[in-house]
């Protein structure tokens, strides 16, 4: 062995320095790995990441503003809206010069629906305007001041003003502020009428129902996954099926399975009054209302809740809880002292996992939810199909994906993303 | 609150067995007088029919087979006096429970899941449990269960006819099976279904699986927020992945369409196809992965020294080994895309709506008993799904087993 003893950087066989050969392998090895993620990793930042990120944009973008009336936002900022006093004749010039190209475009009614959220009426007052303003000469026909008040008394009117004053600039918080139920006034920030917060109500309710669900998966989730980790393997597959079965057949399947089930005529109701225990004329009202989504969810989640459960339980020794009896604890001591600590990395995955699904949820709610059993996704649905409010949706979907996403972390941090199993 | 000593006591027959017996038959017996109008004579009846029924055969028939098949005869034949065909199956089954309970408790099986020193409130607690797990159970299954028959329901009613629990025939009919395959409103969502949920799976398994052999490398430079990249698809909230995607794809259509001039149609299916795709990733990420963890990877190695080269080794090596894990979340990512309703009504229009679209807007609008007709045959599918994952589990636990570790 003379070679290893002479002076000089260890060689490999093609006389390249070995350190730097076994660095050009491992580079060679990274570079494989990525190419063969490379793909998936782009269609993923592509059909999805970018998705969610032009929505977040969304939730603060204000261009429409500028955009439609860039006279009139110029001419806006030598206002001073404190003094109380209407704009003075260039703004309202501004105004017809900018509403006369937007009628031709036909963006006036975009403008004014969007003005709409932050101040009721304006829509309309766009809307009449636009169709005289259109045969205005601009160098002839001023001053325009009184002109417009004449078209839409609502020109003179100074919160109109403040309200495109204040929307003026390329971003806002105002959807934020709205989703937060609260108001950007002459006066501030403040809290919007008790009648009109909604979203905080929804918000807590839509926490609140995903706790209880929780809770109940939890309480249903537990003994089934002692059972099936405590028996023998033949019978715990068996068992294991009627957990699987439901978790692999259709989410609507189910909610339909439900609606039949919790209606006024339908099966549990019939059979309260067949054995007695419910009048035929009052039937219970199980659907429609928070009871039916927190029953039909609970049984949608529950897999969710047994499967990490039972991957946790299945590794805890039985033999610990019979040392802990013959050292003399009692069933209740053994079970909660012994065993319960033991299994809690379960229940954090499960409950996690569980809460952060039914947070999120829409169909089954949207289905058998009524009206006081929707969560704040049915809101956001609503805002992007119906109301077409899309910066609100935007902004209370930023909402929940943040709180999702704590979450997420959390759960990363108990169980780690790569421990998911399925099945 | 006796120990007791002995392996396998035989309880008292009159201060034990027969007053549960009795209590048993009670219950079922005031089912039976609640229906007849006659609740306390039915509890009556119900007990003194139990006893005799697990006097009888406790005492004459040791053989437990027979008894049982005894119990159930006498029990059905007095159901069929008393009220029709219905009544023979009922009894049936009641006759069924009841000799079952009696030999339960008869032979001591009752105790048999608990250790020897076990009180007797330790016996009636792990029965207990069992019970409390068992009702937990049907709660699981009863809903998918209870929609089976109801699909077959003569009328357009979500509940069982009194014809219906008479079992007579004519309560029963096809009739919505027929509506389902008739019906241009049904036919034309499952055909869709059936076009994207397939392409939708080819795209998320051929680059889910090669992401998966990437990540399962040993030096891959930022693996945790690869990771956590790939699998946001499944954390994120559906609703909220519409939302985004609603905008974006809104976008995507009117490029496909301006400027590559493809049909509306067309358009349409490729954003829904893709958006399912990114849905269905996570899954085949993690099957695969966890399927690859098992693999040994010397037998790259090997075939590596034996001159093949990395296509060959993947396809003649590598593939046969983790294909079981591949076609497992191939399966997840279909039924993904096939039980998808809110991305599609966000990104898809009227012409890609699909069978989940058509059971949602069913179930919103006016519920036609046809859904559980459909719902009958998902569930039909689910169980074949279920099937093949469970061998394809054994096949892969049995490859597992062969390659060294």
């Amino acid at each position: 062995m003379s070679e290893t003893t002479h002076a000089g950087p260890m060689l490999a066989a093609d006389g390249t320095p070995l350190k730097r050969s076994l660095a050009r392998a491992l580079r060679r090895q990274k570079l494989r790995a990525l190419a063969l993620i490379a793909p998936l990793l782009i269609f993923v930042l592509v059909a999805f990441v970018t998705p969610i990120v032009s929505m977040l944009w969304r939730s603060v973008e204000n261009a429409i503003v500028p955009e439609t009336l860039p006279l009139t936002v110029e001419a806006l900022k030598s206002w001073d809206p404190t003094k109380g006093e209407l704009p003075d004749e260039a703004v309202f010039a501004a105004m017809v010069a900018d509403l006369q190209v937007a009628v031709k475009a036909k963006t006036h009614t975009r403008l004014g629906t969007r003005l709409n959220y932050e101040n009721p009426g304006i829509s309309s007052m766009f809307r009449s305007t636009g169709r005289s303003v259109g045969k205005w000469d601009l160098a002839a026909d001023g001053p325009f001041k009184e002109r417009l008040i004449e078209a839409d008394k609502g020109w003179g009117d100074i919160d109109v003003w403040k309200t495109i004053l204040r929307y003026s600039g390329h971003y806002t918080s105002g959807y934020f502020l709205n989703a937060a139920d609260l108001e950007n006034t002459a006066e501030g920030i403040q809290l919007r009428p008790q009648e009109q917060r909604i979203y905080m109500t929804l918000f807590v309710r839509t926490m609140w129902m995903s706790l209880l669900i929780t809770g109940s998966c939890l309480l249903l989730g537990y003994p089934v996954a002692w059972l099936l980790a405590n028996l023998r393997a033949s019978t715990s597959n068996v068992l294991m099926i009627l957990v699987l079965l439901p978790f692999w057949t259709s989410l609507l399947v189910r909610t339909s399975a439900w609606k039949v089930l919790l209606q006024q005529q339908g099966v549990i109701n019939d059979l309260l009054v067949w054995i007695g225990l419910v009048d035929d004329a009052n039937r219970l009202v199980m659907i429609n209302n928070q009871f039916g989504t927190i029953v039909a969810m609970t049984h949608i989640l529950l897999p969710f809740m047994i499967l990490p459960l039972y991957s946790v339980m299945k590794t805890i020794p039985p033999s610990y809880l019979r040392a802990a009896k013959s050292l003399g604890a009692t069933n209740w001591t053994a079970f909660w002292r012994v065993y319960f600590p033991q299994s809690v990395p379960g229940i954090g995955a499960g409950s996690i996992l569980v809460f952060i699904l039914a947070i999120g949820y829409y169909i089954t709610p949207e289905l058998v939810g009524g009206t006081q059993g929707v969560f704040i996704s049915n809101r956001i649905a609503f805002h992007i199909s119906s109301s077409l409010n899309w910066g609100l949706a935007a902004a209370l979907g930023t909402i929940l994906l943040s709180v999702v996403l704590l979450l997420y972390y959390v759960y990363d941090k108990i169980v780690g993303i790569d421990n998911v199993k399925l099945g | 609150m006796s120990i007791k000593t002995t392996s396998a006591p035989t309880p008292s027959l009159t201060g034990f067995t027969l007053p549960i017996n009795a209590a048993a038959g009670g219950l079922l017996g005031y089912l039976v007088g609640t229906a007849k109008d006659a609740p306390l004579l039915g509890i009556a009846g119900g007990a003194v029919f139990a006893i005799l029924l697990a006097f009888a055969i406790i005492s004459f028939v040791p053989e437990r087979r027979m008894g049982r098949l005894i119990g159930a005869v006498a029990t059905g034949l007095a159901g069929l006096a008393l009220s029709g065909v219905a009544g023979l199956v009922f009894g049936a089954i009641v006759g069924l429970v009841l000799s079952w309970l009696a030999y339960w408790l008869h032979t001591g099986d009752y105790r048999a899941n608990v250790p020897v020193y076990a009180t007797s409130g330790d016996v009636l607690w792990s029965n207990t449990f069992r019970l409390i797990c068992g009702l937990i159970f049907f709660f699981l299954i009863a809903p998918i269960v209870v929609v089976i028959p109801l699909s077959f329901n003569a009328e357009d009613f979500f509940t069982f006819t009194p014809k219906m629990l008479a079992l007579d025939p004519e309560g029963y009919s096809l009739k919505h099976y027929q509506d389902f395959m008739t019906n241009p409103d049904w036919l034309r969502p499952l055909k869709n279904s059936f076009i994207i949920a397939p392409f939708a799976t080819i795209i998320s398994v051929s680059l889910g699986t090669l992401a998966a052999i990437g990540l399962s490398q040993s030096h891959v430079p930022g693996r945790r927020a690869i990771m956590a990249i790939l699998i946001s698809p499944m954390i994120v909230p559906l609703i909220i992945s519409a939302t985004g995607m609603f905008f974006f794809y809104s976008g995507l259509g009117s490029f496909l369409e301006d400027t590559l001039h493809l049909s509306k149609d067309l358009s349409g299916y490729i954003k829904v196809i893709l958006a399912h795709a990114v849905l269905g990733i996570p899954f085949v990420i993690i099957t695969v992965t966890a399927t690859l963890v098992g693999f040994d990877r010397s037998l790259t190695r090997a075939a590596a020294n034996m001159g093949a080269g990395p296509v060959r080794t993947f396809f003649k090596v590598q593939m046969p080994l983790i294909l079981p894990g591949v076609i497992s979340g191939g399966l997840f990512a279909f039924i993904t895309s096939f039980d998808e309703v809110v991305v599609v009504l966000f990104v898809g229009s009227a012409v890609q709506k699909t069978l989940p679209w058509q059971m949602f807007i069913g179930l919103r609008e006016q519920i036609s008993p046809t859904i559980l007709a459909v719902a009958t045959i998902l569930v039909a599918i689910s169980i074949m799904l279920l099937a093949t994952l469970e061998l394809l589990r054994r096949r892969s636990e049995r490859l597992r087993g062969m390659s060294p570790t």
